[in-house]
């Protein structure tokens, strides 16, 4: 039997969309009936502001309902608050957990002692992944907003980080009870990315790293795709530069519009073209590293509440 | 620092008004090329959210300014990879080196890629005795602070920085001589932080942390008699040993031993650090892209830059997409598109150009309101916009052209 719920970790490089896609998966889940937990670890109340409601605490609480009557849960899990949480929970550290505050200590772990961290936020995941209501999960997935694709096999892999420091004590115990769901077939590591070059270098570079720690790659993500807008004709007609100034501007007379506008509309057309072929030919690069695509299209007017439920439509039956 | 004078816009080199206008740009653009030309503007920082362009940004503005004549270093984090290539940056070993093919009338362009540890390390190397560095480079919890702690990597590329102004360094003139001089522009990218605050606050933070309470308690054991430890910390260290291991808590205080000549040190150079961005020498670029994020990202930069009293010179929005054919408008091509939708094949082509037109002008109007309202809360911040590109930038050209277009000299369809 399985010993947490389904989890699943969306990373991205920075401007790629990871909350987005996050909250869209989200969505998607409890589309399907399911309660979800959607939590972010980087305190930067991107969920809060996608949803738009108040900045979240350190606390779960309900943000959205499903069409399918799931309910979206969200939670903002900042080190401090979870360390703790993490010392009044195992060890009833109240007189203690003051002193350590007092000494400054909170701040130490949290911020330089090298791993901890990690082992924090990771362990609040970790924790609510497990957490058991009757004789199933508390939730029936867990979805982590999490730091972006240069940081995330160090984030995930936090047992090395601390075996080298920490090696006997409840702070290593956790860690590897961590890893041990990191790694299992629960655990699915999505990656976003847009269609162009540095992003899509970073993601394969995160799969390798991945896949070297053993840490379970999900799906990609390929968002912000921009729809082919032209027709066959109209494209090998503008490669064969057999639309011209003239002709466009008679099919722009018939429509009473200003025929000047020609060479630009010409220009814009090539200029939609080229970007078309760039974001094939990263695609393709993405189809060589083996791993499942999920393609999401760029929206005209912005990410709202709306457009979170179309996105979750389209990453339906993903997970 | 010579060479103070400020060079009037009227003198500049090769400078053209991209609206024709001989009073220079409207109020409330960014004026790039006087920032670069203004020889009191010595160090450029570029900062904004992750996936904005400002390792492009910020190689575009110096390469620029190299081109009109100055000395220029530009320090970067995490290039793209064939950026990193054109601007020669093969060799990883935090030392800024010569970009060839760049320079005109004495302007110079040299390059690194920041490498966090070995700054670290080399800060640690240049401030305790040889066998004190030793102990430190290999201690774990050093190990970790110089490579993975969360900040260490903006308050490297910022002690990086204070380390190249003023540097002296080599240059080769037209005339065959070898100079030594400083670089009179130093342009720096920042890292993609976590948010906003790590870049401005990591300095202070693992200054303070260095210095604080915690780490002169776990100090006192190796200075002094055991008994001046308050009851307060016995139960201290007993809840670390239980959470921890003894382990941990004897390798940490070997660290803070170890590095207790140090602290000092660190406290000053953030507080020299701090004090260099707020020098009028400097000028903060805040760059964004047009969407809500970065938007929300950029004004809150702004305001803490504000809060800081640290010089901001002005916001660059990348990737914005412009209005190529002018006077056309959405609507109007998307009804006309509909009419010609049912015509000959020559109509049927043009009403497939004139819905990419549509669709790009939903786009501007979406990211026009974003400017707009960023404008409206910030109505002081000059503003610099960057049409999109089709493609990646991975050459000097690309630079150029991103340099001409951040100058306003250009405005392509694309």
């Amino acid at each position: 039997m399985a010993l947490s719920t389904q989890l699943h970790v969306v990373t991205g490089k920075g401007g790629t969309g990871k909350t987005t896609v996050a909250a869209a998966l989200a969505m998607s889940l409890a589309g399907d009936g399911k309660r979800v937990l959607l939590c972010e670890v980087e305190g930067r109340q991107g969920i809060a502001q996608l949803f738009d409601v108040p900045p979240l605490p350190y606390e779960e609480r309900q943000i959205a309902v499903g069409l399918g009557g799931g309910e979206v849960y969200a939670l903002a899990i900042d080190p401090e608050s979870a360390l703790l949480e993490y010392l009044a929970m195992y060890y009833r550290l109240g007189r203690a957990g003051k002193a350590l505050d007092r000494f400054g200590i909170i701040d130490f772990a949290t911020t330089i002692a090298p791993g901890v961290r990690d082992v924090l936020l990771t362990g609040k995941v970790y924790e609510a992944a497990r957490r058991r209501n009757g004789n199933g999960f508390a939730y029936d997935a867990v979805i982590m907003d999490a730091p972006p694709t240069g940081r995330i096999t160090r984030f995930l892999n936090v047992n090395a980080e601390v075996a080298g420091l920490a090696k006997v004590g409840p702070i290593r115990r956790q860690a590897d009870s961590i890893m041990q769901m990191m790694r299992s077939s629960e655990t699915h590591v999505h990656l976003v990315t847009v269609l162009e070059e540095m992003p899509v270098q970073e993601t394969i570079d995160a799969i390798t790293e991945l896949q070297s720690e053993r840490l379970p790659v999900g799906q990609v993500i390929l968002n912000l795709v921009r729809p082919p807008l032209l027709s066959a004709g109209t494209r090998e007609a503008l490669e064969d530069d057999r639309i011209t100034t003239s002709t466009v501007a008679q099919s722009l007379a018939k429509a009473s519009l200003e025929q000047a506008a020609a060479p630009a509309l010409i220009a814009g057309g090539k200029a939609h073209l080229e970007r078309q072929r760039l974001q094939d030919g990263q695609r393709e690069i993405l189809e060589d590293c083996g791993r499942p695509l999920v393609e999401l299209p760029a929206l005209t007017d912005g990410i709202d509440l709306g457009a979170l439920f179309d996105l979750a439509e389209e990453l339906r039956g993903l997970a | 620092m010579t060479g103070r004078a400020r060079t009037s816009p009227s003198t500049r080199r090769g400078r053209t008004s991209p609206r024709g206008a001989p009073g220079g740009p409207p109020a409330g653009a960014l004026d790039i090329d006087q920032l670069l030309a203004d020889r009191t503007t010595e160090i450029i920082v570029c900062c904004g959210s992750g996936g904005v362009g400002k390792t492009t940004t910020a190689a575009a503005l110096a390469l620029r300014a190299a081109e009109q004549g100055r000395n220029v270093c530009v320090l970067t984090i995490d290039p793209a990879r064939r950026l990193a290539q054109a601007m020669g940056l093969t060799e990883l070993d935090n030392t800024p080196r010569p970009v060839k093919d760049v320079g005109l009338d004495g302007g110079t362009l040299d390059a690194m890629m920041l490498d966090m540890k070995r700054t670290f390390d080399e800060v640690v190397e240049a401030h305790a005795t040889p066998e004190k560095a030793q102990q430190i480079l290999a201690n774990p919890f050093y190990v970790a602070l110089s490579s993975s702690f969360a900040g260490t990597q903006e308050y490297m590329a910022m002690e990086k920085l204070g380390q190249l102004h003023g540097q002296a360094t080599s240059f080769i003139q037209d005339s065959g001589e070898k100079v030594t001089k400083a670089w009179d522009l130093i342009v720096v990218d920042t890292p993609p932080s976590r948010s906003a605050l790590d870049f401005l606050d990591a300095p202070d933070r693992l200054a303070s942390m260095l210095d604080g309470r915690f780490i002169k308690l776990l100090l006192a054991p190796t200075k002094g008699p055991a008994r001046i430890l308050s009851a307060g910390f016995g139960i201290v260290t007993s809840a670390l040993n239980k959470v921890l291991g003894a382990q941990v808590l004897t390798d940490m205080q070997t660290f803070v031993a170890a590095f207790d000549t140090l602290f000092g040190g660190f406290r000053q150079r953030a507080e020299g650090t701090y004090a260099l961005l707020q020098a009028r020498e400097t000028a903060f670029v805040v760059v964004a892209a047009p969407e809500p994020a970065a938007m929300r990202e950029a004004s809150y930069f702004v305001e803490r830059l504000a809060g800081e009293q640290m010089p901001l010179a002005g916001l660059v929005v990348n990737r914005v997409h412009q209005n190529g054919a002018d006077g056309l408008s959405g609507a109007d091509a998307e009804s006309a598109g509909r009419k010609l939708a049912q015509g000959d094949e020559s109509d049927r082509m043009t009403a497939d150009l004139l819905a990419i037109h549509a669709e790009r002008m939903r786009v501007a109007a979406r990211e026009s309101r974003l400017k707009r309202s960023f404008s409206a809360a910030h109505p002081g911040v000059p503003t610099a916009s960057v049409a999109a590109l089709a493609g990646d930038v991975h050459d000097l050209d690309g630079l150029r052209e991103i340099g001409q277009l951040l100058a306003g000299q250009s405005q392509p369809v694309s």
